[in-house]
């Protein structure tokens, strides 16, 4: 067992058991805080893929300014205490999650079985370590997706605006 | 590491947040599934981007986490506002569209 496999078995099993206590810890806090070791642990792997600059972008953008913003509604609106009421009935929930385990093997099978016949799974690379710079990524940001990229400072600017309309109707009701 | 273990890890972060969101009634924690199931779409599209040895899959990680934050910005405006109004997140009990 080589290095990058133990990596991969550390990284992947803290981000499994930082989902699963996502969606298990009741008070809302736990969840965010768990979520950010899920993230802090998806940036390993996408170090380990030799993606280095999705992996800074992902603590930064994702584990910084998505999380903030999640803590900081949480305690703004301090749910501590209504989160526990209203909680689902044990059948249903059951039902759920034995979907929910019908999908993973689904997944599980098309990752192992299907792809295999496919392009992804012949194109394996002559190089052991393809890593693709920051260089690479802008170079197609700014060339082949570059219209794409604009749309998507439409969409922020669309976030933006929509946000503020939003807070803004609310707090002219209150008055 | 082969393409297939990222896949599967990916499909399994998936699939726990799908099982986050059907069994969680807080709306909250319903859009952290949500960003847990972007971020399995993520890994998936990394790990096929080094398998072909190209960095697309790569630029459309950036494009998802653009969609990722302004919809959480949004989302939880909604929600904000949405507790202001029924002092309550429950999506059981948030169930008309006015008043």
């Amino acid at each position: 067992m080589n290095a990058e496999q133990i990596l991969f078995i550390l990284f992947g099993g803290v981000s499994l058991i930082g989902a699963i206590a996502v969606i298990s810890f009741r008070h809302p806090i736990y969840s965010a805080l768990s979520l950010i070791v899920t993230f802090f642990a998806q940036a390993g792997l996408f170090l380990l893929l030799g993606a280095h600059f999705v992996a800074a972008v992902q603590v930064i953008v994702y584990a910084g300014a998505i999380m903030v913003l999640f803590l900081f509604v949480i305690m703004l609106l301090n749910l501590g205490t209504l989160s526990a009421k209203g909680a689902m009935s044990g059948k249903l929930k059951g039902f759920a999650i034995v979907l929910g385990i019908l999908l993973a093997v689904e997944g599980v099978y098309i990752a192992t079985n299907v792809l295999n016949n496919t392009a992804i799974a012949s194109a394996q690379p002559a190089t052991e370590t393809p890593t693709t710079t920051t260089y690479d990524i802008g170079e197609l940001l700014f060339s082949k997706y570059l219209l794409p990229f604009e749309v998507t400072s439409l969409i922020l600017l669309a976030a933006l605006i929509g946000v503020i309309v939003l807070v803004k109707r609310g707090s002219e009701a209150e008055n | 590491m082969e393409l297939q273990y990222y896949l599967i890890l990916s499909a399994l972060l998936f699939t726990t947040g799908v099982i986050g969101v059907l069994i969680r009634r807080n709306a909250i924690i319903i859009f952290m599934c949500i960003e847990l199931m972007l971020n399995a779409a993520n890994l998936a599209f990394v790990a096929i981007s080094r398998s072909l040895g190209e960095a697309t899959g790569q630029v459309f990680v950036f494009f998802v986490m653009t969609v990722a934050a302004a919809e959480v910005a949004i989302g939880l405006a909604i929600i904000v506002s949405v507790f202001k109004h029924r002092q309550t997140i429950n999506v059981d009990e948030v169930n008309s569209l006015k008043g």
